[in-house]
């Protein structure tokens, strides 16, 4: 069917709950496309011939076929597309850094806003979540076992992978709830778990086991679950330990690693009036950190009822490594960024609490081994932000428990574990790993790249064995 | 689902209870601990082994009722199950070459002490016990310590039980009656294990504590049990929980402790009240 083309050269905004409500609720604050608002968006995609968007995607989703579908209103043949690559399209339209990815590849982005590639799978898996009641057909089984490691991302995308490709799938998650990162650190504003349960549900649908508080490393080993019958394991444990600046006055009460502060809102529900995890409920609050996680921590205490929330970031607004749309969001929600801005002790009063950050200004000097400018402290310019609570969210690593039960896996001197190319294979036969466990602190789209990767090496390996 | 199959109360304040979960069973060590949730609203909560059985899949675990989620463990019985039950988490206590060792237990860390003190014994270490319990109705374990233990030293702070005194004034008189331990493993309120050290410290004897700080996962993400341990960032959940006690800040575990106090008394009276209706 021909396409009349949508020339807008701006892409349709997204509908949004009010700043000034929204600071106050933990509902979601992207309202999603309306069904007119996803066709006419979809119609300004010019198909083009060599896809740069597809290229541009951890996941490889063949994006202009399935935008194509929508212009054409057929919801579910664009779902079908999506979901031919991505186990996760209604979390990944959420989270994904887009406009790092597929969308800085669109051609209509040269000239104007490129597509809102994000928005529409947002719009097509939710429209498929609502309109769809057809169970997932169940893979016929192939007769082999793979265990995995971590219900996050990674893990469940792996597991969707070779699920479908009939291997029986058991995956192994620490935690009580299955979701990994996307329960306990992304919140529910942005990420609404009623979306990760039925992503997972799906999953459940085609015969992917989930067995929880399991904490391999501990009441099994990967030896263990190779003696189970598994012929491969997929290492996707996620971020572990949470950093610490190693400045004065970081044990006070009242810092929180951003970790542990998500964890006790997200997983454990501390924002639910009635909740029986205790939260400190601050009124003048710091994060230290420029990333996403520093992003819904900050938009978290707000909601929280925390008065004023600073974003410390020592570097500028430039280099802030979060995803555009969540700083503006956080802008627009009153938080206050004190960028090029570091802090050198955490002041206490006399029963312990936090009272105060003491921090001095930055510049930016030459650039480092990154690349980026280094920041270097300004003479002189000690100054003291006037805070309750602080809250470190300056990333992590990896966590020391598989990696010391399990002799043959080489982790590098940061202690991630060491894979070889783009396959994901460790240094152990069978034993594959991705995600934050390989690459220290990265996102949810890259967890699941690897993921997908490792999948398919999986499968080769199994099938090579034969 | 993890079944409670026994369930005794060992003094008014104190349950013990007999955990079916065989794989945690079968990897089960001394020092290392689970983390529970009651219901499937609960909190996390973690609370060191106090006893398993291999053969019969069963973890025991030894609480105090402090806090709402100690009161809702405490209102299940025989034949119900708990909503989460995930471990071993943590380290084992290192007990290898220790030939004579005094275990200091104090309260309810007497229930951590004890698995330790049977392992050293059934090593055919040297076991000298002292326990230290608020007053007569308050003793736990009496006969287990004895049983595994060559002198056993009953402390309580009134005198109603045993002997008037601190396990601190048992401990330095048996170091002053000649006794050269290997080392001491002292178990119990902060404050206890803070003044166990200064006297071991005195003597030079090496002391390993076990730390219980606030967490929730249990298994290295949330960083919320971080010490500081020799000046340096340790986490008890997988560093620990056992550390040298003569390098570690007691002062600030015991601040850090105290960080949702007012959270708790809250809680535990509304988890009061819901009982009280509940009754009614």
């Amino acid at each position: 069917m021909a396409i009349t083309r949508n020339m807008d050269p701006k892409k349709c905004p997204m509908p949004v709950q009010d700043p000034m409500e929204r600071r106050n609720n933990f509902d979601e604050v992207a309202l999603g496309y309306t069904y007119e608002m996803a066709v006419n968006e979809a119609k300004r995609c010019l198909n083009c011939k060599n896809k740069p968007c597809r290229s541009a995607c951890p996941v490889q989703i063949d994006i202009p076929a399935f935008i194509e579908r929508v212009a054409n209103e057929d919801m579910e043949g664009a779902y079908k597309i999506i979901s031919q690559s991505s186990s996760l399209p209604a979390v990944c339209g959420r989270v994904c850094p887009q406009e790092k990815q597929c969308e800085s590849k669109c051609v209509r982005g040269i000239k104007g806003e490129s597509v809102g590639i994000g928005r529409l799978e947002r719009f097509v898996a939710d429209w498929h979540r609502e309109h769809c009641t057809e169970k997932p057909e169940m893979p016929v089984s192939n007769g082999h076992k793979v265990a995995i490691i971590g219900a996050g991302p990674s893990g469940l995308t792996a597991a969707g992978d070779l699920a479908k490709l009939g291997y029986k799938v058991t995956v192994y998650e620490a935690l009580h709830l299955a979701g990994g990162v996307l329960v306990y650190g992304i919140p529910e504003f942005r990420l609404p778990k009623m979306i990760v349960q039925k992503e997972i549900d799906n999953l459940k649908a085609i015969g992917v086991d989930i067995e929880t508080n399991m904490v391999i490393g501990k009441v099994l080993t990967i030896d263990e679950l190779f003696e189970m019958g598994n012929e491969a394991v997929y290492i996707g444990s996620g971020a572990g330990l949470p950093r610490f600046m190693n400045i004065p006055g970081e044990s006070l009460k009242g810092v929180y690693s951003a970790n542990e502060y998500l964890t006790r809102i997200n997983l454990m529900k501390a924002y639910k009036e009635g909740s029986k995890t205790p939260i400190k409920h601050s009124k003048k609050v710091a994060v230290v950190g420029g990333g996403n996680v520093a992003m819904d921590a900050a938009r978290s205490a707000k909601r929280m009822g925390a008065e004023t929330v600073y974003i410390v970031y020592r570097r500028g607004m430039e280099e802030l490594p979060a995803r555009k749309e969540e700083v503006e969001h956080a802008e627009e929600e009153g938080i206050i960024f004190k960028t090029l801005t570091n802090p050198v002790e955490v002041l206490g009063d006399d029963s312990g609490e936090v009272c105060g950050m003491k921090c001095v200004e930055m510049e930016l000097g030459e650039p480092d081994a990154s690349g980026r400018r280094r920041p270097v402290v300004k003479e002189g310019s000690e100054f003291v932000l006037d805070v309750d609570t602080m809250i470190m969210a300056i990333g992590t690593s990896p966590n020391p428990l598989i990696r010391s039960t399990t002799p043959g896996l080489e982790t590098n001197s940061r202690g991630c574990i060491v894979t070889d190319g783009d396959n994901g294979l460790t240094t152990r036969e069978g034993v594959y790993a991705g995600g934050d466990a390989v690459t220290g602190a990265a996102t949810v789209i890259l967890a699941m790249g690897a993921g997908k990767a490792a999948a398919k090496a999986i499968d080769e390996y199994i099938k090579g064995k034969k | 689902m993890y079944k409670i199959v026994r369930k005794k109360e060992l003094n008014p304040t104190v349950t013990l209870m007999d955990i079916e979960a065989p794989l945690i069973a079968k990897k089960a060590e001394p020092g290392q601990f689970i983390i529970f949730r009651a219901f499937e609203d609960s909190e996390r909560v973690p609370l060191t082994i106090a006893d398993f059985d291999r053969e019969k899949g069963t973890v025991t675990i030894i609480f105090q009722i402090v806090g709402g989620a100690t009161m809702e463990l405490n209102s299940l019985n025989e034949g119900d199950s708990l909503h989460d039950f995930v471990g071993p988490l943590g380290k084992p206590s290192e007990t290898e070459g220790l030939k004579k060792v005094a275990v200091v237990g104090g309260g309810v860390g007497c229930a951590i002490a004890y698995p330790i003190a049977k392992k050293l014994h059934n090593m055919g270490c040297e076991v000298h016990s002292i326990v230290g319990f608020r007053n007569k109705d308050l003793v736990i374990l009496e006969d287990e310590f004895k049983a595994v233990s060559s002198k056993l030293c009953m402390m309580t702070d009134d005198g109603s039980y045993g002997t008037k005194g601190l396990v601190t004034n048992a401990l330095e008189e048996l170091i002053k009656d000649g006794n050269q331990y290997d080392e001491v493993i002292a178990i119990g309120p902060v404050i206890m294990m803070k003044f166990v050290c200064l006297l071991t410290k005195k003597y030079d004897i090496k002391t390993i504590v076990s730390m219980n700080p606030i967490m929730i996962d249990g298994t290295g993400m949330c960083g919320g049990c971080r010490l500081t341990v020799g000046g340096e960032t340790k986490f008890a959940c997988v560093d620990g929980p056992d550390f040298d006690g003569h390098l570690v800040d007691f002062d600030e575990a015991m601040h850090r402790g105290t960080m949702y106090r007012d959270f708790e008394t809250h809680a535990r009276e509304a988890s009061c009240n819901l009982l009280n209706k509940e009754v009614k």
